[in-house]
């Protein structure tokens, strides 16, 4: 496919908010069976390893009209479970089967128990992860929980969900996790051949697609934006971080890159890159995953630091990977997780002179020229005095 | 101790009348003591050789924290505290001068600006900084965030118990061992290191035991509000009666004859067919019996308080006398399993439940307790309680047929509390009520 297609295809599918993508896959075979997760993380391959389709739900974006889901909270929450709500009662996310609504925050945490009451017949599952990352007891706990996951699935399934099938998953997602991986290291090398506002449509195509064609259609991006020849501008290198839950607009990615920023680092779908090298396939799969999640996952603030001196380190290494030159905050209105772990942040990027700037949006946020003016205004800053 | 004899009243300071006209039980003025003697020891903590640990109120582990002689600080609780005594909002405003959120929890700002201006406690003393935070992560993520915050600044040793939630309304085997595990290899060990003081079961067997002395009277008083009239009231009043088993009192000699003395008063009341004391004296028609959910705004506690009383409302059962544990459906220490039941404590907290739990709560509250509804007062600060509480009241309103209303306001942060707002809603509310009953009324002559 040339890039042209690709991205078309890839904002198709971003735009479809009825998911017609994910009923057409269940309807190519009889018994199969989608199931959603919000974010951060979830272990996708217990899902696929039940033969189902993991199909990430990260809100409404600007594309809808939040009626419905507006009766269910107050001014002062976040928009990502209102457009969530107003998905689900609008029956746009009928064709899934279950819901997974991981640890993020308390109200992703009570939207599980809204869910629970509003969507009686479907299967829901608030799914904790461990905070405790010692094998013996964060670890041992998390397996447990994962095995709930995998007995329930089961049931759901009509059949066993075997080991040999989770390791044949931990296979296939950590294909899509090392191509997910190129793709962000060929932007941090090359961010004029790939932009993020295409990048975000590329990986956001792996929350509908199987893990398989989605895989594969990173690949084609990254060789259909090589054989492009696009304009190298002198722009800042940035990196963006605190949506990792409810997503910007992608016309505020654009704002921020036609500001004169190269977004070279962000945490959005985060589930894509939460495992930062292969998840171990043989042995005990569920202990794999458990142990990769201890050990060698991504950071967030819905993730206790344990020491003091970690904290922020992650950024840190981030922006040090990617040759970024400074750092912007882009974190949902009144997210909870995202808005308290800023100043800690912050403190610790001042440590490291590095350059950063911070605004907040939501999900529908319609004007851009703030933004734009801030991020301009920031990349200028950076290319005029960060040399100095 | 009962309450025929006259309401003890603090002596009269030069310039302050209005506090010698305020009316409390007997056992709400030993409360106020208690939790000002804690503050004593909190800021003579460091010079006389104890050490300092700081928790929250939900899956608070004060009996094991008495085990290692800590003088024992709860942040919310002190924000609360500023919060009743008008102090907190310039500290929420000093914090979002330093960068904080306007979003977040005023709580958590509340007590990273009293930091900033030099760690003031409400009663006026300096309080220290503390030597351990035990980060008891119970049904409330902020929680986690807020005591990073302060291990960023003050550099505090921190020990993590992390607290499952209990997603589908249960607790199971694998979330007890996990939070005992946590304990055994982590949370005791940092608090024998930090303390220097041996972990000794029995001890805390035998605070446990102290604890369940205090449960039972506790429940009995909570419980007391199901007479007719109300001899407490269980939202405003309630908040008095939970603040020593909440905070660092339970499993303490104090905290047992508290209870005690509470108990006593109130069945006294019971007795004689009296209503709640209030403020302004004994509540003496009780015209609404209403359950609430949610936290009460502190900075205008007294004036919000008012709105009921001065109407007859008085409030039979609410769910933040739930949040430092739920002991009214069964659960008690139990010296015999202390670590087991220390997780279990924990994991039932109220703000642990999943949400078809706390309806199924709030249902047995209206039914239990004969109230006529169910107000909401959903705080800004607190998405651990209010996210989803629309959707609660609907809930309610289908299953027990009784209305529901819903305030805003917010937990410390003066700028959020609109009196004319809530007072009109309120005014409303209770006409909804009345209108209610004169229907059932009608359709019960009509049969």
């Amino acid at each position: 496919m040339s890039l042209k297609e690709v991205v078309g295809r890839c904002e198709a599918l971003f735009e479809d908010l009825h998911f017609k993508s994910v009923r057409d896959w269940k309807a190519a075979a009889p018994g199969r069976k989608a199931i959603g997760f919000m974010p951060i993380y979830v272990p996708r391959e217990i899902i696929h390893a039940a033969g189902m389709l993991p199909v990430g739900i990260f809100g409404g974006g600007d594309q809808i009209e939040v009626i419905q889901g507006d009766a269910y909270y107050q001014s002062y929450i976040c928009r990502i479970p209102r457009s969530t709500i107003e998905l689900g009662v609008t029956g746009r996310l009928d064709g899934l089967d279950g819901m997974l609504f991981p640890s993020i925050c308390d109200v992703i945490r009570n939207l599980s128990g809204m869910w629970q009451i509003m969507f009686k017949d479907k299967y829901v599952r608030y799914f904790d992860v461990p905070q405790n990352f010692k094998d013996g007891v964060g670890g041992e706990y998390y397996v447990h929980e994962m095995e709930i996951l995998r007995d329930d699935l089961a049931k759901l399934a009509g059949r066993e969900v075997t080991d040999d099938d989770l390791r044949n998953s931990i296979r296939v997602y950590n294909d899509n996790r090392k191509a997910v991986r190129d793709l962000y290291a060929y932007r941090a090398q090359k961010p004029w051949q790939a932009p993020t506002s295409e990048v975000y449509l590329v990986v956001r195509a792996g929350m509908v697609l199987p893990p398989e064609e989605h895989t594969t259609l990173v690949r084609e991006y990254i060789a259909a934006a090589e054989s492009e020849n696009r304009p190298r501008r002198d722009n800042a290198r940035v990196v963006l971080t605190g949506s990792f839950c409810e997503q910007p607009p992608l016309g505020l990615i654009k704002s921020i890159e036609m500001a004169g920023c190269y977004i070279v680092d962000d945490d959005f779908h985060l589930v894509t890159r939460w495992h930062l090298q292969d998840v171990e396939v043989d042995g005990n799969p569920l202990w794999n995953l458990s142990k990769s999640f201890l050990h060698r996952s991504a950071d967030t603030p819905s993730k206790y630091t344990e020491r003091r001196e970690d904290k922020g380190r992650f950024l840190v290494e981030s922006v040090r990977k990617s040759g970024a030159e400074g750092v912007v905050f882009a974190a949902a209105s009144f997210c909870d997780p995202a808005l308290l772990e800023r100043p800690m942040l912050l403190e610790v990027l001042d440590k490291h002179g590095i350059p950063y700037t911070a605004f907040k949006f939501a999900e529908n946020t319609g004007q851009m020229a703030p933004i734009r003016e801030q991020a301009g205004t920031f990349a200028d800053s950076i290319k005029l005095w960060s040399a100095a | 101790m009962t309450t025929n004899q006259p309401t003890p009243k603090p002596a009269a300071q030069p310039g302050k009348p209005a506090a010698s006209q305020v009316q409390k039980e007997d056992a709400m003025w030993l409360q106020k003591e208690m939790i000002n003697k804690n503050y004593h020891d909190l800021a003579v903590a460091h010079d006389v050789g104890r050490k300092v640990s700081a928790t929250f109120v939900p899956g608070n582990l004060n009996e094991l924290l008495m085990c290692f002689d800590f003088a024992r600080s709860l942040p919310e609780t002190n924000a609360l505290q500023n919060g009743l005594r008008k102090k907190s909002g310039k500290m929420i405003m000093d914090a979002e001068r330093e960068g904080h959120s306007e979003d977040v929890c005023t709580y958590v700002k509340a007590d990273l600006g009293m930091m900033q201006a030099g760690q003031i406690g409400p009663t006026g003393e300096k309080l220290p900084v503390p030597d351990v935070l035990v980060l008891s992560y119970t049904g409330c993520f902020t929680f986690m965030k807020w005591f990073e915050l302060v291990r960023q600044k003050y550099d505090c040793e921190t020990t993590m118990l992390h607290v499952p939630y209990q997603g589908d309304g249960k607790i199971s085997e694998n979330m007890v061992q996990y939070v005992v595990k946590q304990l055994k290899e982590e949370v005791i060990p940092t608090l024998e290191r930090v303390s220097g003081v041996k972990f000794d079961i029995d001890r805390l067997r035998e605070y446990m035991k102290e604890s369940v002395n205090a449960e039972e009277d506790l429940v009995a008083v909570l419980q007391s509000a199901k007479n007719r009239p109300s001899p407490i009231d269980g939202y405003f009043g309630g908040v008095y009666y939970i603040g020593p088993m909440f905070t660092a009192f339970r499993g303490t000699p104090e905290a047992s004859k508290f209870y005690s003395v509470l108990r006593g008063e109130i069945e006294e009341r019971v007795r004689r067919k009296q209503g709640p004391i209030t403020p302004d004296g004994e509540m003496t028609e009780e015209k609404y019996r209403l359950v609430v959910e949610g936290p009460p705004n502190w900075t205008s506690f007294r004036d919000f308080w008012k709105m009921f009383y001065e109407d007859g409302a008085v409030v039979v059962a609410s769910t933040y006398s739930k949040v430092g544990g739920v002991y009214d459906f069964g659960f008690r220490h139990d010296a015999d399993h202390p670590l087991e039941s220390l997780a279990r404590y924990c994991l039932g907290c109220y703000t642990n439940l999943n949400f078809p739990q706390r309806i199924d709560m709030i249902c047995k509250y209206i039914d239990e307790y004969q109230a006529d509804g169910l107000l909401i007062n959903s705080i800004k600060s607190c998405n651990s309680f209010s996210a989803g509480q629309l959707l609660m009241l609907r809930e309610v309103e289908k299953r027990t047929g009784k209305p529901a209303a819903f305030v805003e306001s917010d937990l410390v942060d003066p700028r959020y509390f609109s009196a004319a707002n809530i007072k009109n809603r309120l005014e409303s509310y209770f006409q909804m009520i009345n209108q209610k009953r004169r229907a059932t009324a009608g359709a019960a002559t009509a049969h």
